[in-house]
């Protein structure tokens, strides 16, 4: 899992069967000290998350699936909890 | 998953029989902010897409689910065509 930042939304009509109904959000992967890592993806939100929000985000196709609570779904990244606090101690 | 732009089409005669009779478009990743990000790559099309639309796709064994029960031997697949979107 990795912590993100939901940064935008995505509006689209024609998209897989599998993926109707389906929220889509722009996330940017963040580094622990909250810098922006690497490019923004597309993730499926299961949690009900919003712009600005720090999230978890799986980037495997089988949790993201599961996520999504559809089997064989044409989904790599999803949104699966909304964090409250990241906590390092070392 | 991914943002991107078609930018092209690639045809192939000769290929992998699951392959046959579909679209391989290629593709130009963007960033949040719709400028190109990385590599071009090619992809199967499983929306009905062309040239100059914004797209996004997905990677990995996923991209062989949209064509259930053909198993295509792809890595990347356009799922849906973008209308637009939005950025904070």
């Amino acid at each position: 899992m990795q912590i993100a930042r939901v940064v935008g939304t995505v509006v689209a009509t024609q998209k897989n069967r599998k993926l109707e109904g389906a929220k889509l959000l722009l996330v940017q992967p963040l580094t622990l000290d909250d810098q922006p890592k690497g490019t923004t993806l597309l993730a499926i939100d299961s949690v009900g998350a919003g712009i600005g929000e720090k999230v978890l985000v799986v980037i495997e196709g089988k949790a993201a699936g599961d996520a999504l609570r559809r089997k064989a779904a044409a989904v790599d990244a999803a949104i699966i909890g909304i964090i409250d606090a990241v906590e390092v101690t070392e | 998953m991914q943002l991107a732009r078609v930018v092209g089409e690639v045809v192939s005669t000769v290929k992998d029989p699951n392959l046959i009779g579909m679209k391989l478009l290629v593709l130009q990743p963007l960033n949040a902010a719709g400028e190109a990000a990385g590599r071009t790559l090619v992809a199967l099309d499983s929306v009905g897409c062309g040239a100059g639309e914004n797209v996004f796709f997905v990677r990995g064994r996923e991209a062989a689910f949209p064509f259930y029960p053909v198993e295509p031997p792809t890595d990347a697949t356009i799922v849906g065509i973008v209308d637009h979107w939005s950025m904070t």
